[in-house]
């Protein structure tokens, strides 16, 4: 599978959120606007390359049995680094991603890549996964967070073409798993069709 | 996997990863502690100024009163001449996602500056627009607490609420009624100006002093 091929799968065929339903914890949570779940998006694709390449390289290493805890401590050792950094040089965007980052460790799409790629690639190929899966993720949740912003608040990546409210039970956790629910059947639609 | 997973190689491997990780972590823990402080400093003088009159020009560090049996932090802040022409208040309210910190400033009269809200968890799309600029917290600019009530319209105050928010509209509104009774609590009491002139030495104005006295006899 060449270089391309392993980052546009993570687009469509592989597609984390819409295909292989990993990581709803995050997905419902984070995507009230489009904005918050861009940046919740973008913030896993960060750790998700990085410890995609960490664990394809320490994998050979690292005895069967201990697999998991050991990917969890790397995992979380990112988070943690990628928080202090926020916290330290960009604080206005940390305030905005602050909450969402923690979150990123409780993410099976990170430890499932871990699992799934990274423990059986090499380091070049493991961050072209992660990168895939990471653009896929990011999109999924914009597309996401833009529908529900759009029926729920009226307006779209913050700039607002209604004036009130719009149906706010799309803000909330109902409308989160209805939004949700109906983009996984158009994305099924278009994709049968396509095969 | 290569690794045999003998109880020797398991120990020693998941010893030798926590040790490398921790040890990172706390390399940049020491790194990054000073500029997050830094940050977090900025952050807060950021939001005094905001909250305060745009003629202040010093602000005194930070002082506490007591009133009932809590603590509130509060920043006061002198114009050019030296003379109290704001405070910044800090309160803690009880929203629907947990406590709600906000920042209000108040001019001498006692009218509200400005507020901001420093941290809260309010529902993201709901209550957490209690923080947009130009929304909900912009009707408290000017907000005399003399002739308007601090309370929300449902409850027969003169605040509007958030759409369906009325628990963070309420929180807010009541956070901002603390800040009043603070305020007034520290402008009945007499300013400990002596110590404030050590901090402060503009601040440093015979008058302030000649009224600190008048007040405490």
């Amino acid at each position: 599978m060449g270089k391309l091929q392993l980052i546009t799968k993570g687009l469509v065929k592989e597609n984390p959120t819409f295909v292989l339903l990993l990581g709803m914890c995050p997905t419902l949570a984070t995507t009230t606007s489009a904005i918050n779940g861009m940046s919740m998006g973008l913030a896993t694709l960060f750790v998700l390359v990085l410890s995609n390449m960490a664990i394809s390289l320490i994998a050979p290493y690292i005895p069967d049995k201990v697999r998991i805890p050991s990917y969890i401590v790397v995992i979380a050792t990112f988070v943690t680094l990628l928080q202090f950094v926020m916290q330290a040089y960009v604080p206005d965007i940390y305030e905005t991603l602050g909450l969402f980052i923690p979150l990123i460790v409780v993410n099976c799409i990170v430890l499932g890549r871990a699992e799934a790629f990274a423990n059986k690639n090499g380091v070049l190929d493991s961050a072209c996964d992660g990168l895939g899966i990471g653009l896929g993720f990011t999109l999924s949740l914009t597309l996401l967070g833009l529908v529900r912003e759009i029926l729920g608040s009226g307006s779209a990546f913050g700039f607002k073409f209604i004036s009130g409210d719009g149906i706010l039970a799309f803000v909330l956790a109902p409308g989160a798993f209805l939004a949700l629910g109906y983009l996984i059947v158009v994305f099924r639609k278009l994709t049968e069709k396509r095969n | 996997m290569a690794v045999n997973s003998s109880f020797k190689n398991m120990t020693l491997c998941l010893f030798l990863i926590c040790f490398v990780c921790s040890s990172l972590l706390a390399g940049v823990y020491a790194l990054t502690k000073s500029p997050i402080e830094a940050a977090a400093k900025a952050k807060n003088e950021a939001a005094i100024k905001e909250v305060l009159p745009e003629s202040a020009a010093s602000i005194e560090e930070e002082r506490s009163v007591t009133m009932g049996d809590k603590e509130y932090t509060y920043n006061l802040a002198y114009d050019a001449q030296g003379n109290t022409i704001g405070c910044a208040v800090n309160v803690t309210t009880l929203g629907f996602g947990g406590p709600i910190l906000i920042k209000v400033g108040f001019d001498s009269e006692g009218v509200i500056y400005n507020t901001k809200v420093l941290s809260q968890s309010e529902t993201p799309g709901l209550g957490a627009k209690c923080t947009e600029v130009g929304g909900f917290a912009e009707q408290f600019k000017g907000f005399n607490p003399a002739e308007k009530k601090l309370a929300v319209k449902k409850d027969g105050g003169d605040v509007d609420a958030i759409t369906a928010s009325t628990i963070t509209s309420r929180a807010y509104a009541a956070g901002l009624a603390t800040a009043v009774e603070v305020f007034q609590t520290i402008a009945q009491t007499p300013m400990p100006l002596a110590s404030a002139c050590d901090d402060c030495v503009s601040a440093c104005d015979g008058d302030v002093i000649s009224n600190e006295v008048e007040k405490s006899k």
